[in-house]
């Protein structure tokens, strides 16, 4: 699905300024970025895609049953990280890796979870509301809007004041958007007019299902019959990411209601660990996605601002040291104790967690004199 | 008879997918990923290529509009086979299956069939986690209207998959991840293995193991290092849960006089507690000379770490102990 009329960019591939009527009011946004917060963009980009370069190796090497690269949808993910503010709550999919990176996640987290080491991987709490991947495809567009209709009742959006009105930002992928709970959180959200920013990345593949499969028409047209307002942007051009995010969440915060974001990216990379994407999908369509780079666009862009060299120098050491350190800290992982199955099935003590606790217990001493 | 040929279980599923497509124009299949990338696990895959993408077809990703469209195609005439990727997400579905399938041949006094067959891979032990590795054919078997297969073997899963295609109501197959990639012998040609009847896959006079899924395999290698040390097990597998072949089952517990209950998904309200109470109804009751013992997962979600899903669900070990144990003291 190629972008459309519709599709609003700010930088184009070739890293220049795009202007324009459309786009105008979000340019307006951009202008108050400082230099500070466009190096950021830049460096969190980097730092996830090598990051997750070194995670995928770790995998092939043995380290993780399976990983889920976010190679090439950077810039979707860390523009509309930053444009959340700090009351807001976040409600990722599972390839979320730079909005974690944004939230302050330590990135080695992930790994931990994909170990199978913890269940959940974060504390949302403790870590700027972002709240736990969610597997079971489109569940959590539900879970956002239930937190969603809790600020409602808490009185928490609406004043007019950005800074403390709250919102919530949920993010799906093109394949969930024929789930029924991402269609059934758009009503809910219409209907209670709630201050929820629906975030879609279209990176064109749902596994082996191109999105044209989910959907004849563009997909940012989906919501619009819910009664969402809704924009199509560049995924690969995190200003147009930042900018239409803000934008919309400051919306929903302020009493107008939800929101929807298309953002048209990519997956350069496989589905998972699991899959070989050449079996379905061919090289010249990934070529011509790569030539759209979300990092190199913008770096160029920075170049153009006067940015030096040794930035970009800086932001590689830094990464190649983020990678070094998650591979040694990999390394020595070590697993969880059988006695950990019990934890958290309940929250309190159970008769019947506690009986096969004490038979298990039982039993693998039974082994220890045996052995 | 022709000689049995070799095959892993999931392209015994395939070629009973393939016969049945070849023979019946009405059967299709329908499901994420069944199409170019030949499913989830595999095992549709290169009958797109064969049969063509109407009849193999890459659905959305709903399942609840998967099953629904089934139940649709099923009531009027077609022979629908659709795939859950993984059986977790029968949950998503579990409208369609327990109020629509199960139900419109009885709502409607019989006037409309839904012979619909949804195939379900379920199961631990591929590193899955919680909400990709459940047994939950207890959920479908405790719905009247359904019938639920779980095939152990090769030969079952081509045979018993033929069966449900034309079985008039609704059949839920629940296949096993990690039994996709074994082999066995598989009779060639359109072979069916009946719905409703067991499989006694072992003899042996000191006890009778009643096993399902992939725990069969894992009871047979149990029995192999039970032998070694002198004690004899019969291993049955009940191959249908719904019909259950309670006369089969009966009559080998009888025979020994012990039994143990094997069964991968979680203890509470599993399957095996079916299997527990009918022996306790039974004639079989007043053969026991051991109270009847079931070994099943532990009732937790299925952990991710490979180490603790193994303590999970009962392994070959696991079986070894129980038997040995239950001989050893009565
Ligand atoms: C309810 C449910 N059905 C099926 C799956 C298996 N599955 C995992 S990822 C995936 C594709 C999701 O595609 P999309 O929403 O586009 O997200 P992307 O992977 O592209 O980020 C599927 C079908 C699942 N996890 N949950
Ligand atoms: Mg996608």
């Amino acid at each position: 699905m190629p972008e459309t009329s519709a599709t609003i960019q700010l930088l184009s591939p070739e890293g220049r300024l795009v202007e324009n009527a459309a786009n105008e009011e979000l340019h307006a946004l951009v202008r108050e970025l400082d230099e500070g917060q466009l190096r950021r963009f830049h460096r969190d980009m980097a730092v996830t895609r090598r990051f997750d370069v070194e995670a995928a190796n770790l995998q092939r090497q043995g380290q993780m049953g399976l990983w889920v690269p976010s190679f090439g949808q950077e810039a979707a993910q860390v523009g509309s990280a930053y444009a959340r503010r700090q009351q807001d709550h976040v409600f990722p999919s599972y390839r979320e890796h730079a909005v974690a990176l944004v939230n302050g996640i330590d990135l080695v987290d992930i790994i931990e979870l994909l170990r199978g080491n913890t269940h959940g991987g974060w504390d949302p709490k403790q870590h700027n509301n972002f709240h736990l991947y969610t597997l079971v495809i489109g569940s959590q567009a539900l879970h956002a809007h239930g937190y969603a209709m809790g600020i409602g009742l808490d009185g928490a959006h609406g004043s007019g004041d950005v800074e403390r009105d709250e919102a919530v930002i949920v993010y799906f992928g093109d394949g969930a958007t024929s789930q029924g709970d991402v269609s059934e959180a758009f009503v809910f959200a219409a209907s209670y007019n709630s201050p929820q920013v629906f975030f879609l990345q279209n990176n064109h593949w749902a596994i082996s299902v191109p999105v044209e499969r989910q959907s004849r028409t563009p997909l940012y047209l989906r919501s619009t019959g819910f009664g969402i307002p809704a924009m199509q942007i560049d995924g690969n051009d995190v200003l147009a990411s930042w900018a239409a995010t803000r934008q919309s969440m400051d919306a929903a915060r302020t009493g107008q209601g939800p929101r929807f974001i298309e953002a048209l990216t990519y997956r350069i990379g496989a589905h998972t660990s699991s899959d070989d994407p050449t079996k379905y999908r061919d090289g010249a369509d990934v070529d011509a996605w790569r030539a759209k780079d979300p990092i190199a666009r913008f770096e160029t862009y920075l170049r153009g601002l006067g940015t030096e060299e040794s930035f970009f120098e800086e932001v590689r050491e830094e990464a190649d040291a983020i990678a070094a350190d998650a591979r040694r800290r990999t390394m020595e992982m070590v697993g969880p104790p059988a006695s950990v199955i019990f934890d958290h099935v309940y929250t309190d003590p159970h008769p019947l967690m506690a009986e096969q606790k004490a038979w298990l217990e039982r039993y693998e001493a039974s082994y220890g004199e045996n052995a | 008879m022709d000689e049995l040929v070799t095959m892993t279980y999931s392209e015994a599923v395939r070629e009973a997918l393939a016969i049945a497509m070849e023979r019946d124009e009405r059967v299709f299949i329908m499901g994420e990923d069944v199409g170019t990338y030949g499913g989830a696990f595999g095992v549709t895959g290169d009958l797109i290529h064969r049969l063509g993408e109407d009849r193999v077809r890459d659905t959305t990703i709903s399942e609840l509009g998967i099953v629904g469209l089934g139940v649709g195609a099923a009531m009027t005439g077609m022979r629908p086979i659709v795939e859950i990727q993984f059986s977790d997400f029968t949950a998503q579905a579990m409208d369609q299956i327990a109020n629509q399938a199960a139900k419109i041949h009885f709502m409607l006094g019989g006037a409309v069939n839904v012979p619909l067959v949804i195939r379900a891979p379920g199961g631990s032990g591929t590193g899955a986690a919680a909400q990709h590795s459940q047994s939950l054919e207890a959920w479908f078997a405790h719905i009247p209207g359904l019938k639920v297969v779980m095939p152990a073997t090769a030969d079952d899963a081509k045979g018993l998959l033929l069966s449900a295609i034309d079985d008039p109501n609704p059949v839920i197959v629940i296949e096993h991840k990690l039994l996709y990639k074994t082999s066995g012998e598989v009779r060639p040609g359109d072979t069916r293995v009946p719905i409703g009847v067991a499989e006694v896959r072992r003899t042996g006079g000191d006890l009778t193991i009643v096993a399902t899924g992939v725990e069969v395999s894992r009871s047979l290698e149990a029995a192999e290092i039970l032998a070694a040390e002198g004690i004899e097990a019969t291993v049955v597998d009940p191959r249908t849960l719904k019909p259950l072949d309670t006369e089969t089952i009966i009559a080998e517990v009888i025979k020994t006089g012990r039994v143990l209950l094997v069964q991968e998904a979680v203890k509470t309200l599993g399957f095996m507690s079916e299997v527990a109470a009918v022996l306790s109804e039974t004639e079989a009751f007043v053969h026991l000379r051991a109270p009847i013992k079931r070994l099943a997962g532990l009732d937790i979600p299925i952990p991710y770490a490979p180490q603790l899903e193994r303590a999970a669900v009962p392994q070959v070990d696991d079986i070894v102990a129980a038997a040995r144990t239950l001989v050893q003291e009565w």
